[in-house]
């Protein structure tokens, strides 16, 4: 009997297939994109303000909404925030990276990888609340800038109304500090897969060609590692756009999405708008992955 | 055209990784404009000697002088020595025209004059039309020749290759092994061809240096090394050769050396032949026979406890014939100016 379903699957492939992909495209097509349309059509209910209740008819009044002003500094605060936060995790994790996939011995690399790694182990809450602490007024870091003598730099940095705070942990630039160390893990292991996949001999044939090391990177690495880079910028920069617990940690209480959606669907009670919200990253996602594209970023893919 | 300074010397050149000495007390000469092959079994040093002419590894002591100059500390983009690597290397992010002039484009060379000279390049390597491509839109073949195109267009003082056609099928390999030396004697440079194929550097090489445990055992012509092996390890390398020492060699050449004979140097007959003058015989049972089409090889367990390979082409015999030969009782004969002592006279 066993034999002839084994002989019966050998001589039906697609079969095969249907039973491996079955289950997961029922999973996805059920569960996640189901739940994404549920929360797309909501987008198009809209609050009765006076009753609190929902009103299921279709308005395109909740994305309105949106370009309100408050809403709108929302958006733009939180894209800034997952830019900055992206570009400083490319610009970090691109020389360890380097290191780690074409210097590193094969033991120093475990090591590395599992030093990279380690942070996502532990619990992301517990980071960023002892994160709080490190940026805290008397934390350990005001203690080390002051050690520096650097506090006069700090004051000044936490004197602009845009980015500072009464204290590291209060202000943007804390949280702009903790979503890089949180993120920084998506950003080094696809550009280090990336960079892996570069053979030396490419490395040495640009030497070998007249190219110096700074040629060889501008010409050869930098192009060929770039997929790994956007790879990397698609995590960092959408689950910057999405993160809410960072921000309720940490900052000057000012809006970012994620908090916005948190706040709108929980306490308000209005799920109209936080859905209409959650589109906003989405919308914005496809629009850097088109840009991405257009760049050349999958070519290599 | 030529010139008296040698176009790479190495001067007592060691390179140790280790405990493992990839290069141990190199000394060669190879002359200019030469098409000159390092040859060897893997993890011999031949590649290793490459790899530090190119600048990509250091000696850990003595000295490589390019036509002259001690380059043994200089780093790859300032020598006049370009590449063709074993796995061609082609930038896959740049199209065909790009890979070749990249060496151009380095040293800032106008865009209009790259275009001009990559097409001339491709000519020179027979893909006209070519520039357009993507690297991995081409076959194995195509690969190598752009590899080519790109090592030359700089015109190095030295060319030097890695096993470069270690990856294409024998027909494209032989077609390449011809067309890669008329390359080099149009171009006038001077080729160092690293390789583990004996016939390979046999059908192409000027000269040749073999190399066994990261020493170099013997330097000469393809016809030397051949006929003239330095040593049973040579003589086993290039070629297949058979080794005759003790007693046996005693009593056919009157010395207890060790001796080596070539296969095809030896000719198969019946008991009753008697030899000519200047022969040498021996009599033997052919213990085995293996019919190869152009030729049949015999194993024959010679009198003395000699196992020798002999060759013999298939001129009137069909594999019929050839394979009732075992377990007959056959003489061999050769000339005596064929068996040679193993390191010279």
């Amino acid at each position: 009997m066993l034999n002839r379903v084994s002989t019966y699957l050998y001589h039906h492939p697609r079969v095969v297939l249907g039973l491996l992909l079955g289950p997961p495209l029922v999973y996805m097509g059920v569960v996640y994109l189901g739940s994404l349309f549920n929360l797309l059509m909501y987008s198009f209910y809209y609050l009765e303000e006076f009753t609190g209740l929902i009103v299921k008819e279709f308005t395109l009044s909740t994305y309105a909404k949106l370009f309100e002003p408050a809403n709108r500094d929302i958006f733009i605060r939180t894209t800034i925030m997952a830019a900055a936060v992206t570009f400083a995790d490319a610009l970090i994790a691109f020389p360890l990276a380097y290191y780690t996939a074409k210097f590193a011995s094969p033991r120093l690399k475990t090591w590395l990888v599992i030093a990279i790694t380690i942070p996502l182990w532990s619990s992301y809450l517990v980071r960023v609340y002892a994160w709080k602490l490190i940026l805290a007024q008397e934390g350990i870091l005001s203690w080390f800038i002051n050690l520096l003598h650097l506090d006069g730099v700090l004051e000044w940095l936490l004197s602009f109304e845009s980015i500072g705070g009464s204290s590291l942990a209060l202000s943007p630039i804390g949280l702009f500090i903790v979503f890089v160390y949180i993120w920084l893990p998506y950003m080094i292991l696809p550009i280090q897969t990336s960079l892996e996949r570069v053979p030396k001999s490419l490395l040495e044939a640009s030497s070998d060609l007249g190219a110096k090391p700074l040629q060889t990177f501008r010409t050869v690495i930098l192009p060929l590692a770039f997929p790994g880079v956007v790879a990397g910028s698609i995590f960092t920069f959408s689950l910057t756009l999405g993160d809410f617990i960072a921000p309720i940690a940490l900052g000057n209480s000012k809006f970012f999405i994620g908090m916005a959606v948190y706040s709108y669907q929980g306490t308000a009670g209005n799920i109209p708008l936080a859905a209409a919200m959650t589109m906003g990253p989405i919308v914005i996602m496809i629009v850097y992955l088109l840009i991405a594209r257009k760049l050349g970023a999958f070519d290599a893919l | 055209m030529t010139n008296s300074t040698p176009a790479i010397k190495f001067e007592n050149v060691s390179r140790h990784f280790g405990e493992v000495k990839a290069v141990d007390q190199a000394n060669l000469e190879i002359r200019d404009g030469e098409f000159f092959s390092m040859l060897g079994p893997s993890g011999s040093g031949k590649t290793t000697c490459l790899r530090m002419i190119a600048g990509f590894d250091r000696p850990t002591s003595g000295q490589i002088f390019l036509y002259g100059q001690d380059v043994s500390d200089l780093p790859p983009y300032e020598r006049d020595v370009n590449t063709v690597f074993q796995d061609y290397a082609l930038f896959p992010h740049m199209n065909v025209a790009d890979n070749i002039a990249y060496g151009l484009m380095v040293k800032k060379v106008e865009k209009s004059e790259r275009m001009r000279r990559a097409e001339e390049m491709l000519d020179l390597v027979r893909l006209p039309g070519y520039g357009k491509r993507k690297p991995s839109q081409l076959s194995g073949g195509q690969r190598q020749r752009v590899a080519l195109a790109r090592a030359l267009i700089n015109h190095p003082k030295v060319l030097l290759l890695d096993e470069p056609l270690g990856a294409l099928d024998l027909k494209l390999r032989q077609q390449m092994q011809v067309e890669l030396k008329s390359i080099q004697q149009r171009v006038g440079i001077t080729f160092i061809f690293v390789t583990h194929d004996q016939e390979e550097a046999l059908t192409m090489s000027d000269r040749i240096a073999v190399f066994n445990e990261g020493k170099i055992v013997q330097v000469g012509t393809p016809a030397e090394i051949y006929e003239r092996p330095a040593s049973p390890f040579v003589a086993g390398f290039v070629g297949t050769s058979n080794l005759i020492s003790g007693n046996l060699a005693k009593r056919l050449t009157g010395s207890d050396k060790t001796f080596t004979i070539r296969p095809e140097k030896i000719h198969l007959s019946s008991l009753e032949t008697k030899p000519d003058t200047g022969m040498l015989s021996l009599d033997g049972i052919v213990r085995d026979v293996v019919y190869l089409g152009l030729f049949t090889r015999y194993l024959v367990e010679a009198e003395g406890g000699a196992d020798l390979v002999v060759v013999e082409q298939n001129l009137k015999t069909t594999s019929m014939d050839v394979m009732s030969a075992k377990g007959q009782k056959v003489r061999l004969f050769w000339h005596k100016d064929h068996i040679n002592p193993v390191g010279g006279e």
